[in-house]
């Protein structure tokens, strides 16, 4: 986990690259079309001026992304493992997971309004849909890919079901779920945010990041409305910092990604 | 003469399914404390043959027991070390020698105790805290020695263990594999592709035949042990390498040209 500093400096540079492009577009615009694409000072400005207005939303749309995300990660590791037990039980269950995942979110939204209403609990719904999917194939991959080899060693020395899914199904696919918790964290933010643009609410306190982008749109505030797509990024980066983290932390004494190398 | 045969194979054929016998009509034994080498080309049944002992497949017909009872009921008195080392890689060595025992339920006392007479048995008992990863292919197939000791098995099944790595790794895990042997005394059954490893390791050579796999040849290797690197170059050793040697070549020749 510890790099070098050397290593922050790509993506730095192209950070800085990006920016300085963002820029030059923004001034190659005439007067009449700039505010079609605000500068990058503009938009930093945007985020200090409505700073509180966009850590309230963030706040809003963080509760509702993890609760879901939270909850999609539980549920998806009980499914899987159940999905793990059998072929039949997969091939039986695989296309009503895959029918959930193909609805799209501002269909579902208002049947989930109408199940719990406008708000965070069908913000957190919706956010869990969006992430089980990927998390429950991972898993289930995962748990029916273990080396054949020590599937056998295992019944050899007599092992228990419960053993064999403890002590190595379950650390045998932690690659796999890592990797689906990646892509989930990486689609749980913008999932909470659509969810919020069709399902949120300003009562209580205020809505989330979709619900504020649907405001600033209206409101023609086109800075802000940068400002906020920025916000829900750093969000996004946030969450898969958090699981990197966790994956660093259970496998980077075992896996290959893990290695060492001056390469 | 099955009294003191530890494993016996009569007339023992296998097939998997609908599909072609792997093995028919073996008839094969070890007693106490033999280590029979089993060489044959490719396809000739030989892993299937430790699978049967080991009692992760059923025999299709005829007779196999270990000390007069069925395979599956004594795979408690055994222990398998496959073609790969197979170690769980989240796991430290320490931790991987003593799964066995951690899957029968020891208490964590003893397994300390037999986890660190076998990692001194192999010479590693200073890598203990180290993973997989961080061991060379020797050293990895030595773990996976261990954790088969671990159990204090009767009958020891090692199915290729040392085909993956160079010559000279290989040459010293032999003789290792045969010190131990002198320490423990289990009886083994040894698969090889190579004709030097199995005339140097064991007191009985079976050749075997491919299409279906069978039982072609049985040769006894008179040379007494403890074998070391001077075995190797004994006139003794070098003939029964070319007497396997040939046998195995008519057995290759029968099978043609384009045999696996």
């Amino acid at each position: 986990m510890r790099k070098p500093l050397t290593s922050l400096l790509p993506p730095a540079a192209a950070g800085a690259a990006f920016l300085a492009v963002w820029q030059g577009v923004h001034q190659s615009l005439s007067e009449d079309t700039r505010f079609l694409l605000p500068s990058p000072g503009a938009v930093g400005q945007a985020m200090l001026d409505h700073q509180a207005t966009l850590v309230r939303a963030t706040l809003n749309t963080a509760e509702g992304a993890l609760a879901g995300f939270g909850l999609a990660v539980v549920v998806s590791t009980v499914i899987s493992v159940l999905l793990a037990l059998s072929p039949w039980v997969r091939r039986a269950f695989y296309p009503y997971l895959m029918a959930l995942q193909m609805t799209p979110l501002p269909v579902l939204a208002p049947i989930c309004v109408i199940w719990v209403g406008a708000g965070l609990k069908s913000v957190a719904l919706l956010t869990f849909v969006i992430s089980f999917f990927p998390l429950v194939v991972n898993t289930t991959q995962g748990l029916v890919s273990t080396d054949r080899n020590l599937v056998e060693l295992f019944q050899l020395y007599g092992a228990r079901p419960w053993q064999k899914l403890l002590l190595l199904r379950a650390p045998a696919a932690l690659p796999y779920f890592f990797t689906g918790l990646r892509i989930a964290a990486t689609i749980a933010p913008i999932g909470a945010v659509v969810a919020d643009m069709n399902a949120g609410s300003s009562a209580g306190d205020g809505g989330g990041l979709g619900f504020q982008a649907v405001i600033f749109a209206s409101q023609a505030r086109y800075a802000a409305l940068f400002a906020t797509a920025a916000t829900t990024c750093l969000l996004g980066f946030a969450l898969n910092a958090l699981v990197l983290l966790v994956a660093w932390l259970c496998l980077r004494h075992w896996h290959d990604s893990y290695e060492r190398s001056d390469r | 003469m099955s009294a003191v045969n530890l494993v016996d194979f009569q007339d023992v054929a296998k097939s998997y399914g609908d599909g072609p016998p792997v093995l028919t009509g073996v008839n094969l034994a070890a007693r106490p404390g033999d280590l029979v080498a089993l060489i044959g080309p490719s396809g000739c049944g030989k892993s299937t043959l430790l699978r049967l002992v080991a009692g992760l497949n059923p025999v299709t017909s005829g007779r196999l027991t270990i000390d007069g009872r069925s395979a599956g009921e004594a795979v408690g008195e055994l222990a398998f070390v496959f073609q790969e080392a197979t170690l769980l890689p989240w796991l430290t060595v320490a931790q991987n020698v003593e799964v066995p025992l951690r899957l029968r339920g020891t208490s964590a006392g003893e397994r300390e105790a037999a986890r660190q007479r076998v990692l001194e048995l192999v010479r590693l008992a200073d890598r203990a805290d180290a993973y997989p990863r961080q061991l060379s292919g020797g050293q990895k197939m030595r773990v996976s020695l261990a954790r088969a000791l671990v159990v204090s098995p009767r009958i020891l099944l090692l199915d290729e263990p040392f085909g993956a790595l160079d010559e000279m790794t290989r040459e010293h895990l032999n003789e290792e594999l045969l010190g131990i042997r002198e320490a423990t005394g289990w009886t083994a059954f040894f698969v090889t592709h190579s004709v030097a490893e199995a005339v140097f390791l064991s007191n009985r050579v079976v050749v075997m035949a491919a299409n279906p796999g069978r039982v072609h040849a049985e040769i006894n290797i008179p040379l007494a042990y403890p074998r070391t690197a001077e075995t190797r170059v004994s006139r003794e050793y070098v003939e029964l390498v070319t007497q396997v040697s040939r046998v195995l070549r008519s057995v290759e020749d029968a099978a043609g040209p384009f045999a696996p």
